[in-house]
């Protein structure tokens, strides 16, 4: 057992590196999605108003981030825009402004779809007493849409911290790419060593995402409770 | 001579092609109950709903107290605070509670302090039985009771006219009897001038000062409460009297 390939991980500062990995992953995560919910719900509220060319400017916005792949987007921030704008940004800046970016144009479809499922009674119940536009989103259409959109958000988080895999193709030393210079440079001592290391980055993955899912699961199960209860 | 509060003239609504209102004039003075009366699909909710701004209108004008609206969005806000309408599906905010739904106009948007405004609603709520409900969400109440919150909602603004568009079409048939109770209270204490859609002709009888008769987006006439149901002017009211079982 001298050479069980899970030493891979007590080797020097491997467990370290690949820890601190993980928290450039959660950190650009982190800062993109609450950039990227912010964002996605104003553009969520407005592309419910009745403004014909503000609807289709934000729904090209959406389906362009829908559209492109992840990787494409991440390579033409990183490689064409400082070539043709002159933007040089660092590659974990250009990779939370590509996922705050994603993540707000779905969150805008998410946002806007609960906001057009609010029945139409409410908003007219609204304009009844009075209330003004902002009033009528403030009090009665967004608290309402938020129960509803509640678990596609936390979907949604979980598919952007699971897609910053993607960020060792620009080289951010996020925990897949800390993972495989630690395979690399330990392959000869530990031919297993890379069933490790990315083992141990399936728990690290796992750990983030489950709660999230099992959260959003547990929230809808009891949001239809209550809608039919 | 009393106030005249509200002004219709040569009122047409179109959706896209469809004429839906035909030069619909009429004018109601204040404490006056009318009752808007004809069969399903004659207009009466658009008509109704074109008074508050909640649908557009292409021709003609409405005035309130004396002054033509002028029909922005904005103007309307203003004037939904003056005139109250409540809705068939009863629709209650079901994220807030039976006192902040009722309090959402009066602090929101009439800026009065809360606790003014809690003081009018509480009582408001006590005139219609439901004191005790006021900390519960609407998921709770009966339709019945929803509808009676609905009402109070409208009336904590204060308003001027009030508009009932089938206010008991979606209830339980018990539960009628109590909101029809309320609103005739409303009409024989405070002296509210009030619109009412409806197919309780009983009902209408009973508060009806004055009836405005519509079929396909006409009003085919204008008579006293008593007299209209004793003696329409015209055979199709009659027609349609007779076919309501009255």
């Amino acid at each position: 057992m001298a050479h069980s390939g899970i030493n891979v991980l007590f080797e020097g500062r491997n467990l370290i590196r690949l820890f601190g990995g993980l928290w450039t992953t959660v950190e650009i995560a982190a800062v993109a999605l609450v950039l990227g919910l912010i964002l996605g719900v104003i553009l969520g509220v407005l592309r419910t108003f009745p403004n014909r060319l503000l609807r289709l400017v934000l729904r090209l916005y959406l389906e362009f981030f829908r559209i492109v792949p992840t990787v494409v987007l991440l390579f033409l921030f990183y490689y064409i825009l400082p070539k043709q704008l002159g933007v040089n940004l660092p590659a974990n800046q250009v990779a939370t402004l590509v996922f705050a970016l994603w993540t707000a144009a779905e969150m805008s479809d998410i946002v806007r779809g609960a906001l057009i499922s609010v029945p139409k009674h409410q908003r007219e119940s609204g304009m009844a007493i009075g209330l003004n536009r902002l009033q009528l989103y403030r009090y009665v259409l967004i608290p309402q849409a938020v129960s509803l959109e509640l678990p596609a958000t936390i979907n949604l988080v979980t598919r952007v911290i699971k897609t910053t895999s993607l960020l060792m193709l620009i080289s951010v030393m996020d925990v897949i790419n800390v993972g495989q210079q630690v395979v690399e440079a330990n392959n000869q001592k530990y031919p297993t060593g890379v069933f490790w290391v990315y083992g141990i980055i399936f728990v690290m993955y796992f750990a983030i995402d489950y709660p999230l899912s099992w959260w959003a699961k547990r929230m809808d199960k009891k949001r239809l409770e209550r809608a039919n209860g | 001579m009393a106030k005249q509060v509200i002004k219709v003239e040569h009122l047409e609504k179109y959706y896209q092609k469809d004429h839906i209102l035909h030069d619909i004039n009429f004018s109601i003075d204040q404490g006056e109950v009318v009752a808007l009366l004809g069969p399903s699909g004659s207009g009466k909710s658009t008509l109704i709903r074109c008074l508050n701004g909640l649908e557009p209108y292409q021709n003609g004008t409405v005035s309130f107290n004396g002054d033509q609206v002028v029909p922005t969005e904005k103007n309307w806000q203003k004037l939904r605070q003056k005139i109250g309408m409540v809705f068939q599906s009863y629709d209650l905010f079901p994220n807030l509670t039976v006192l902040d739904n009722i309090l959402l106009g009066p602090v929101k948007v009439q800026k009065q302090s809360r606790e003014t405004a809690k003081a009018a609603a509480e009582k408001l709520l006590d005139q219609v039985g439901l004191r005790e409900y006021e900390n519960v969400y609407p998921r709770q109440l009966s339709g019945g009771q929803k509808q009676r919150i609905a009402i109070v909602r409208a009336l904590a603004l204060n308003p001027e006219l009030m508009l009932f568009d089938e206010v008991t079409a979606s209830l339980d048939p018990e539960m009628v009897r109590g909101v029809l109770n309320i609103i005739s209270k409303l009409a024989q204490d405070s002296d509210m001038t009030m619109i009412v859609v409806t197919h309780e002709m009983n009902f209408a009888q009973q508060i009806a000062d004055r009836v405005l008769f519509l079929e396909d987006g006409k009003i085919l006439e204008q008579t006293k409460g008593d007299q209209f149901f004793k003696q329409p002017q015209t055979d199709r009211a009659k027609e349609f009297l007779e076919s309501m079982d009255f």
